[in-house]
């Protein structure tokens, strides 16, 4: 879409150089099939070894780990770009990186991570991430997943995880579990669990009107035995999570403005084309008011974005600051894909427009990864000082 | 092997383009660049050539103002070694001015390989490349659709209408290249960040006065399409009778 | 004086169909000065044969270059023999066709005179300061106008622009020996690979039948072709995505990064209208289009369409078509 706000001028000559091949990528290898993985309810898999040459599996983290070393920024451009072609496939790079990666990097041994990093970055492995449960979904202190350390040092998991982005495709899940039986949350640390271990098993979630190109499963550990050094060792408490979570959520700031690019572009485009009354629709006042409040709230999203990545390169951001920019970015995004919907009458319903997609993917994106609901809990919060959450 | 591509930055063609005031250029301000089409695929074959040997240099040149140095970055980060950006505030529209100033810059390179896309999209002329090889006084090759290389000596498909012929050349030589050999890979996120490290080198290019001038340009007579005749195979006795009796091609 | 030299095409031991075109071309430049229009022609021994051809088509002279070396063309020994002439005979302009061959001797013969010259024009005239040529740019969206000041003017004629036209002349043949040895070329022709025989080249048909990725699968291409064989002097194209997807060869496909076709008649089957696509066959005379999506761009630019399925729409026409042929 055009640079309304001249945002360009607000990025470095590598970051414009990132976002740009990304986009190239997305318009070569994503949109043309994305429609179709869409209605066949497929990840498209394929993609994945393009991706990971491309280098965007954990861009964010360092060259020495076989990464791109890239700054907060670029990573972001990259999130909004994966996610102008569908947020399914944001969410394969989104859980990767910042979910998996991340938590290896930030707290696991300097072995796992020589071991994981580079196969990660390569897509050699795939990841998922366990924090989710059946019942615990906004309160994951609640979790019930235990594990059990053995006399000889190994560990026993026993639990169920639902609603995990890559489950089924993973060759590792990063699992969440107490580790003492008091039930306390600073109990809980994380697992790097290969997903052939006897005992743990995929379920895919069926019938999801949303996310339909992306892969969600159940995950249930039965008796699941890992060895002493599965466990991530500076992982501990529910901080370690919700760090990643952290990280995850910064990118969907960026991504559901992809998605909010992509329902413009395709609004814009069709306002200007089609002809209804002899002329363009793009000519009455009701589509222009639509597509001037679209433009609005993607440049304001951007601007917040883009600060609140200066923020995060200079170690200066705060979890509240990525909630207002998550709960805002996905619920424009969520309104704009809407209202594109709507532009483009009877067509917007097909699969061979984006917007009807993308507005059933961001009803999953509004929810995933802290609700709406609860950010708006997080800012009242770091308002007043005063605690609503239930507990 | 040392391979020399030369590349040309051009304005992205999905843009509307618009003409300028004094009606004889188009109007290139607000537009978005790239590396031209056929010069991506250059490059991709100057480094599979190189990888495939394990061993040599990609350098890659372009003439024009500083902002072709992003077409050269371009490069870089695909994987070439470094770059020359042959400095003229603009790219004459005199192709055998610009073929002049690349080969009084390729003539000590001690190059292999020569490379040019089979032609820039703007311009749409492709006389650069085998102008610059008659210049150097090399074996040219162009609308190149296979490439083999070895020490010294080189394998090409050239297509031509309805045939293709098989030529074989001593090296070094200049090829230029078609449609169809490679896909320019996307340049990858660290190749990126490793670009800004490469070395490349600014020096003013030498330009004869030009002696081919664009004089006009205009936007094509909007064709008055949007007929449609019917739906189906039913509509096709009119379009037939169309064809026949209005448009006369039948 | 104000000769024009001109560069007729030989391959296989005949004239192309261009080589007309060139001298149909030449003629207009040298009519307008009183000037004679001279034919250079290469080839193995016997190409002299096809000389008067080139006389009925306008050219005064035919100046023919026959070697047992030159049964393959030779860019090199072209280019050599071209620009000797060129020299030699002190012509105000040099004509080629801008054909596969043409593309690559025109340039060559121009740096080896010290000139530029304005390639792939679809007319070009003299004017006041030199030769004027209009040339199609940026992706065929816009057509400019060059202006040629240096002497000789060398252009290359894009394929179908001007059509071949009699113009008898005396079409004096004079023999001329190439200016360098064959056998010392550098780049030498190994193999001749012949393409689909029977099928007009893209290039030079009349008629373009192309399909895209309406015709939803590689078999369907056989309409396309049902089509092309219906209409007798048609070549088949295809688009970018199909190229890409393996259905039919890089070759065949017209665009922006294909070819570039100007027939009389072009009809697109299941083909969306892409700019990538539209780049390369917006010059043609008369376009028709059969998609079923009625807001396709390709709409907008075609003369005639027909929305619906091109699997339903492609047998009815191709039986029209059959029926019409008959009827002439």
């Amino acid at each position: 879409m055009q640079d309304f706000y001249n945002i360009d001028s607000l990025l470095s000559e590598e970051e414009i150089a990132v976002r740009d091949s990304v986009r190239r990528f997305v318009d070569d290898n994503v949109l043309p099939i994305i429609g179709e993985c869409y209605v066949e309810g497929r990840f498209p898999k394929e993609i994945v070894p393009g991706l990971a040459e491309l280098g965007v599996f954990g861009a964010n983290l360092p060259e020495e780990y076989g990464c791109a070393g890239l700054n907060n920024v670029a990573y972001g451009l990259i999130m909004q770009e994966l996610e102008r072609g569908d947020s399914g496939v944001r969410s394969f790079a989104s859980v990767q990186g910042a979910l998996v990666m991340y938590p290896i990097y930030a707290f696991g041994s300097e072995e796992q991570k020589q071991h994981y990093l580079p196969k990660m970055a390569a897509g050699e492995i795939i990841g998922c991430f366990g924090l989710t449960e059946p019942d615990f979904g906004s309160n994951p202190a609640g979790m019930i997943t235990m594990a059990r350390e053995q006399s000889d040092g190994s560990w026993v998991i026993n639990g169920a995880k639902m609603w995990i982005t890559n489950g089924s495709t993973a060759q590792v899940a990063i699992v969440w579990a107490k580790t003492n039986d008091d039930k306390d949350q600073r109990s809980i640390r994380g697992f790097i669990v290969p997903t052939n271990t006897t005992g743990f098993c995929a379920k895919d979630q069926k019938g999801k009107l949303s996310l339909r190109a992306s892969d969600t499963s159940e995950l249930v550990l039965e008796d699941v035995r890992v060895p002493k050094d599965a466990l991530l060792p500076k992982s501990g408490g529910l901080k370690s999570p919700l760090m990643c979570l952290t990280q995850a959520r910064y990118g969907i700031s960026w991504g559901a403005l992809g998605a909010a690019i992509a329902c413009f572009e395709e609004a814009s485009s069709y306002a200007k084309t089609r002809i209804m009354f002899d002329r363009p629709i793009g000519g009455f006042q009701l589509q222009q008011l639509r597509l001037a409040e679209m433009l609005t709230e993607i440049v304001k999203g951007q601007l917040l974005c883009v600060q609140l990545g200066r923020l995060k390169d200079r170690g200066e951001f705060t979890p509240q600051q990525v909630s207002l920019a998550k709960r805002n970015n996905v619920h424009i995004a969520t309104d704009i894909a809407r209202e594109a919907r709507r532009l483009l009458g009877a067509n917007g319903i097909l699969a061979e427009y984006s917007a009807m997609r993308h507005m059933a993917n961001l009803e999953s994106v509004y929810t995933y990864e802290g609700t709406h609901d609860v950010h708006t809990l997080v800012l009242g919060q770091a308002v007043t000082g005063l605690n609503a959450f239930g507990a | 092997m040392k391979i020399a591509v030369c590349i040309k930055r051009v304005p992205d063609m999905e843009s509307r383009f618009r003409i300028s005031g004094d009606g004889k250029v188009v109007d290139e301000t607000g537009l978005k660049f790239d590396m031209s089409d056929f010069d991506g695929y250059a490059v991709e074959v100057a480094l599979q050539i190189t990888e495939k040997l394990g061993q040599g240099e990609v350098v890659v040149v372009s003439l024009g103002p500083d902002a072709v140095q992003e077409a050269l970055r371009k490069a870089l980060s695909m994987g070439a070694a470094r770059a020359i950006h042959l400095k003229a505030d603009q790219v004459p529209r005199d192709g055998f001015a610009v073929a002049r100033a690349l080969a009084a810059e390729l003539e000590s390179g001690g190059f292999d390989l020569i490379m040019f896309g089979k032609h820039a999209m703007d311009t749409m002329s492709g006389v650069v490349g085998p102008m610059t090889a008659e210049l150097l006084g090399l074996p040219n090759v162009s609308a190149v659709s296979k490439l083999d290389v070895e020490q010294g000596k080189g394998t090409a498909r050239r297509e031509l209408e309805g045939a293709a012929e098989i030529v074989e050349f001593p090296l070094p030589a200049v090829v230029s290249i078609d449609e169809g050999i490679a896909r320019p890979r996307y340049p990858s996120l660290k190749g990126i960040m490793a670009a800004k490290k490469k070395p490349l080198e600014s020096k003013p290019a030498q330009l004869d006065p030009t002696r081919l001038e664009v004089t006009k340009t205009e936007l094509p007579p909007d064709r008055q399409g949007g007929r449609i005749i019917g739906e189906g195979a039913a509509a096709v006795p009119e379009l037939v009778r169309l064809l026949q009796t209005e448009a006369k091609v039948l | 004086m104000a000769n024009v030299l001109v560069f007729a095409e030989t391959r296989g031991g005949d004239l192309r169909k261009v080589a007309l075109e060139a001298v149909t071309a030449a003629r207009t430049l040298a009519d307008r000065d009183g000037g004679e229009v001279h034919a250079l022609m290469l080839g193995a021994p016997g190409i002299a044969s096809k000389a008067e051809q080139l006389g009925r088509h306008g050219a005064d002279v035919v100046l023919v270059v026959e070697h047992p070396g030159l049964g393959n063309h030779s860019a090199e020994v072209a280019a050599a023999t071209a620009a000797a002439r060129a020299k030699e005979g002190g012509y105000a302009a040099v004509v080629f066709s801008a054909s596969a061959q043409g593309k690559d001797l025109a340039p060559r013969v121009a740096a080896k005179l010290g000139v530029p010259m304005a390639a792939d024009v679809l007319s070009f005239e003299k004017t006041g300061s030199g030769v004027s040529a209009q040339h199609p740019g940026y992706a065929s969206k816009v057509v400019q106008t060059l202006t040629l000041t240096a002497t000789p003017a060398i252009v290359s004629v894009r394929p179908g622009a001007y059509a071949p036209a009699a113009n008898p002349k005396a079409g004096r043949i004079e023999s001329l020996a190439p200016a360098m040895d064959p056998a010392s070329a550098r780049v030498v022709v190994k193999e001749m690979v012949q393409g689909r025989s029977g099928r007009p080249d893209l290039g030079e048909a009349p008629v373009v039948v192309s399909g895209g990725r309406g015709l939803r699968a590689a078999e369907n291409f056989k309409l396309v072709e049902e089509l092309a064989e219906a209409f007798g002097n048609a070549a088949v194209g295809c688009t970018r995505a199909v190229a890409d997807d393996g259905w039919r060869p890089q070759s065949d496909q017209i665009g922006q990064t294909g070819r570039t076709v100007s027939p009389q008649l072009y009809v697109a089957v299941g083909i969306s209208g892409a700019i990538q696509h539209l780049a390369g066959m917006r010059t043609a005379k008369t376009i028709v289009a059969i998609n079923r999506d009625k807001e396709a761009p390709i709409f907008k630019v075609a003369d005639y369409g027909i929305v619906g399925d091109a699997l339903e729409v492609v047998p009815a026409l191709t039986a029209a078509v059959r029926d019409a042929k008959k009827g002439h």
